[in-house]
């Protein structure tokens, strides 16, 4: 127990395992320390019923970095990300609803039902958010420059972030603009006219966020969705094959493969600071393991509150960590099926739900749902993202039986009752989402083996994600770039020397997209911290 | 996926190949046979008929629609007599191309607008106040283009339509057993030629009719592959292959104003205010940035490259339609623009191409150097600049007065 680490990575999520990855992979000794008895983080695949294996947490993968799978050989680990074609959009009243394909014309013709404009337009919103998402690409890439600092490195990194939005043209710096200060519903007002299409299209700018869809600054965050790239095709989205653990075992694959120890099951308790440097962990059972430096995984409330301490740091970041928005706004509830949810009976076969099905069938029905979410209640009829991965991938149910997985939105975390009795509300809060299920697919309650609710309690208590933030902190534009975490510390540095950070609450922000991990592991070593 | 045109029953039949493309959302046959020759030869020696339903086609109506239609294409439309047909472009307000197509007039207050684009939602942007109407009747009207030598005979057996006097441009009503259907004498061939438009309803008693009328003047199915060889021949530009609408084009550098693309001739320039007519003042005024051109690419000098290799020279077999660099007269490494779309001309036998070049080099008659690849090796061989259009035969505009 007493040989000393290069690095110790609290935490195994995806980002955490990435990180190791890449240090490990620089000839450095790397150990990860992950609570849970599996690695992945939000990035998880549980066996939860027998047979059954649930994507517990995140579902779907697009944002993943393409370089990361190149530089760690991620495909040879075992990452394998299956394309998906469909968007569907049930409507009540036995209509055939809404599906958008990969098939330009079939799209079309599939919203010329609701607004023939609309569905020449929809190309050409495309094409221009493709394009917006392609320059926005090269400032995820990067770590943040810091707007505050003369150093000429950080002056030459803003200057190259300028670069890319001067050179968007005219036209498309205001489109640019727009898209900052907008929400997404007035953004979309712009181009759109059918209720029907905005709805689902206008929830991709609140997805982790405790807005509404016409609040300004919502709009920044539909670009964030566009920003999706799979095997250099933007804007797809795909299943991680096994589940979205799939990613993360392939990470831990490759850390291993460079050398990388991994431990689960270890509960660390705080980072051990001597003199305001890191100089190892102290684990819940008292032990201490020691290292030059330690990368914490964990959320910033996490990193900062509870791994380094109020203790350790000043009043002024102690208080502006504490303003950092966190207000988990999401739960998922998902379903052990014995048969095919057929979300519309009157289409053939079953391709049109072999990608994602959205529940929301206009825009008001997603600001309703927030409305009751602002007064501290879950959405008695929420925005749902669902999939059926096992019509696609089916390893993951025994044959003829489904996994669903729904993506709830809003079930605030701060619920009137109080965060602390969603345990109670968490059977009235999957009968709402499975009753917001029936009015599409009837005999739901039939199908139902298993249901496994998953609350932003649970995400809090289960996942470490506090306050049930699925992306460690809620990716609105104040806590962004430079901002993210708290300005003065965006660059996966803390306050206290050698300890670091990779998780989704640094820049670039939520999501299965690895850059966290890979760019705080690239700073560390281009900082020669170890 | 692709859906069925009307005429499915019958195409699929004849497209022993196989060969489908997606046109528009259409299934289109590519070519009907392995050896797709024969299709382009009918519309040079015989008729080939193509289905052509997957154009876009408006029905706009209305008191203000001559006011409307000439306010946002660079043509005056007020001036269309009825019955009359034009060739023409839009542009946006930089007066940069959208599309281009065909209108038609039917009526004092109804024009017929077909394009290559889905134009509903540009056209409506402009409707505001105007007493017009947009119908967008795509998926109501199919159309068949029979083109070729020998259409008109095939077309007088089938309908009553006065063809003798029916003259390029110029549409009329036709009757056939049992089904009423319209004439226009166009295509996007450079040849004599006729598209049948009716509506879906009877799409396969025209069909049938045409079919029979044709078996005695060697009639024959032609796919879009045959359809490109002409239409290159004939110096016609292919949206989204020769160029980019501006409303999808990305960068400056993808657009094209209709100067830009030979069809400088489309433009009235002096008259109302039109879309943009600003900017194509300015360009009249300032030049172009670049014209497109035909490129007669130098055969003798290819025959070579390949003698080199001990190996006859060799072509794409039919049209082709990836970018290839063009470059300047002495400096075979600065580029000065590329070719779009080109093909072995089988009527010409001659090697051509269309192609967008630095305005500075697009004088007819200037020798610029072409890129080809010889046994996996890039090399150049020498092209003369000229008019796009390579083939105009007399036939195509021609009226027999005196026959019969
Ligand atoms: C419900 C939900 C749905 C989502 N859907 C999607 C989606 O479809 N697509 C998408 O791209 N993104 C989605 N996301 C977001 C995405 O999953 C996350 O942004 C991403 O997985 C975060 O990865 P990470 O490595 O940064 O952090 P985490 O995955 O949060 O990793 C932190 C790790 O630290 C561990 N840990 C916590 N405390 C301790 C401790 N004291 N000691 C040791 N270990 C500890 C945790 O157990 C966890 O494994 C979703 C998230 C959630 C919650």
């Amino acid at each position: 127990m007493s040989k000393k680490y290069d690095a110790i990575i609290i935490g195994g999520g995806h980002n955490g395992l990435i990180n190791a990855a890449y240090l490990a992979k620089a000839g450095k000794s790397v150990l990860v320390l992950e609570k849970r008895h599996v690695l992945g983080g939000a990035a998880v695949s549980e066996e939860i019923y027998p047979g059954f294996t649930f994507s517990v947490a995140s579902y779907v993968v697009s944002l993943f970095r393409p370089h990361i799978i190149r530089e760690l050989n991620l495909a040879e680990h075992g990452y394998s990300i299956i394309p998906m074609d469909a968007s569907f959009q049930p409507l009540p009243d036995g209509d055939i609803g809404l599906c958008r394909w990969g098939d330009a014309s079939r799209s079309r013709r599939e919203i010329a039902r609701f607004s023939k404009k609309d569905s020449e337009v929809y190309g050409e919103f495309s094409k221009i958010m493709t394009h917006m998402a392609k320059l926005a690409k090269q400032v995820i890439d990067h770590p943040a420059p810091d707007v505050a600092s003369i150093n000429p490195k950080e002056l030459a990194a803003l200057l190259r972030m300028g670069k890319v939005f001067k050179n968007l043209g005219p036209e498309l710096l205001q489109m640019n603009t727009k898209l900052l200060t907008m929400s997404s519903a007035d953004f979309l007002d712009l181009w759109f006219e059918s209720e029907v299409l905005k709805g689902p299209m206008s929830v991709s700018g609140i997805i982790g966020t405790f807005l509404g869809v016409r609040s300004p600054g919502t709009a920044y965050v539909l670009l964030h969705h566009y920003m999706g790239e799979l095997d250099g095709a933007f804007r797809s989205w795909g299943f991680s094959k096994g589940g979205t653990g799939g990613v993360s075992m392939a990470c831990a694959n490759a850390a291993r493969s460079f050398g990388a120890e991994i431990r689960t099951n270890v509960d660390v308790s705080c980072v051990k600071i001597k003199n305001g440097k890191a100089t190892g962990v102290v684990l819940a059972n008292g032990d201490e393991i020691e290292s030059k430096i330690v990368v914490s995984n964990l959320d910033p409330n996490r990193t900062y509150l509870k791994m380094i301490g109020e203790n350790n740091l000043s009043p002024e970041v102690t208080s502006e960590i504490k303003r950092f928005k966190l207000r988990g706004s999401s739960g998922k509830v998902n379903f052990a099926l014995s048969g095919v949810p057929n979300f519309c009976r009157k289409r053939e076969g079953l391709e049109f739900m072999k990608g994602d099905i959205a529940i929301v069938p206009n825009v008001d029905y997603v600001e309703k749902a927030y409305d009751q979410a602002k007064y501290g209640e879950f959405s008695e009829r929420p925005y749902i993202n669902i999939v059926v991965p096992s019509l696609t991938d089916p390893t993951l149910a025994p044959p003829g039986k489904h996994v669903m997985s729904c993506f709830v939105q809003y079930a605030p975390f701060n619920i009137k009752e109080g965060a602390e009795n969603w345990p109670k509300l968490a059977d009235k809060f999957g009968d709402a989402v499975q009753n917001t299920i029936k009015e599409y697919v009837p005999d739901i309650d039939s199908l139902v083996e298993h249901r496994q609710v998953v609350t932003p309690w649970d995400l809090q208590e289960r996942f470490g994600l506090t306050e049930g933030n699925i992306f460690q902190g809620e990716l609105t534009l104040e806590q962004l770039l430079f901002q993210r975490p708290i300005s003065g510390y965006a660059k996966y540095k803390t306050p206290i020397d050698n300890l670091w950070m990779s998780g989704s609450g640094t820049h670039p922000g939520g999501g299965i997209m690895g850059s966290g991990g890979e760019l705080s592991a690239k700073s560390i070593l281009n900082e020669k911290a170890i | 996926m692709p859906i069925q045109t009307p005429f499915h029953p019958r195409t699929s039949e004849h497209n022993k190949n196989l060969s489908w493309k997606d046109w528009g959302g259409y299934f289109a046959a590519n070519s009907y046979d392995v050896v797709n020759d024969f299709e382009y030869y009918a519309f040079r020696h015989s008729a080939g008929l193509v289905d052509i339903t997957p154009l876009f086609k408006y029905k706009v109506t209305g008191k203000d629609a001559s006011l409307f239609l000439s306010r946002l294409i660079v043509k005056d439309i007020s001036k269309l007599k009825l019955n009359q047909a034009t060739y023409c472009c839009w542009c946006d307000d930089r007066g940069m191309v959208i599309d281009d197509g065909t209108v038609m007039r039917f009526g004092e207050h109804e024009y017929f607008v077909t394009a290559a684009d889905p134009s509903y939602s540009w056209f409506s942007r402009f409707v505001k106040k105007l007493d017009v109407q947009i119908e967008d009747i795509t998926d109501s009207i199919c159309a068949l283009a029979l083109q070729g030598p020998t259409s008109r005979e095939i077309l007088k057996l089938m309908c009553d339509a006065d063809l003798d006097n029916l003259k390029f441009f110029w549409t009329t009503r036709a009757k056939g057993d049992g089904f009423e259907f319209k004439i226009s004498r166009t295509g996007y061939t450079g040849d004599l030629g006729y598209e049948l438009w009716i509506k879906n309803e009877d799409a396969l008693k025209l069909f049938d009719a045409v079919w029979n009328a044709g078996k005695n003047f060697n009639i024959r199915m032609s796919g879009i592959a045959a359809l490109d060889i002409a239409r290159i021949e004939a110096g016609l530009v292919m949206n989204g292959v020769d160029y980019h609408s501006s409303l999808h084009a990305l960068i400056p550098e993808q657009m094209s104003t209709p100067y830009e693309l030979g069809l400088g001739w489309t433009v009235n320039l002096d008259r109302e205010p039109f879309m943009g007519q600003r900017a194509l003042r300015a360009e009249k005024k300032n030049g172009s940035r670049w014209a497109t051109v035909g490129l007669d690419i130098n055969w003798p000098d290819l025959e070579e490259l390949y003698n080199k290799h001990g190996l006859p020279p060799r072509t794409a077999a039919g049209a082709w339609r990836q970018s290839i660099p063009v470059y300047h007269p002495q400096h075979t490494t600065k580029q000065i623009g590329y070719a779009t779309s080109g093909t072995w001309s089988p009527i010409l036998k001659k090697n051509i191409a269309l192609a967008t070049i630095e305005i500075a080099y697009a004088e007819p008659g200037t020798e610029v150097n072409f890129e080809v690849m010889v046994m996996h090796h890039r090399k150049t061989v020498r092209a003369i600049v000229g008019k796009p259009q390579f083939y105009n035969p007399e036939r195509k505009r021609s009226i027999l007065k005196n026959k019969r």
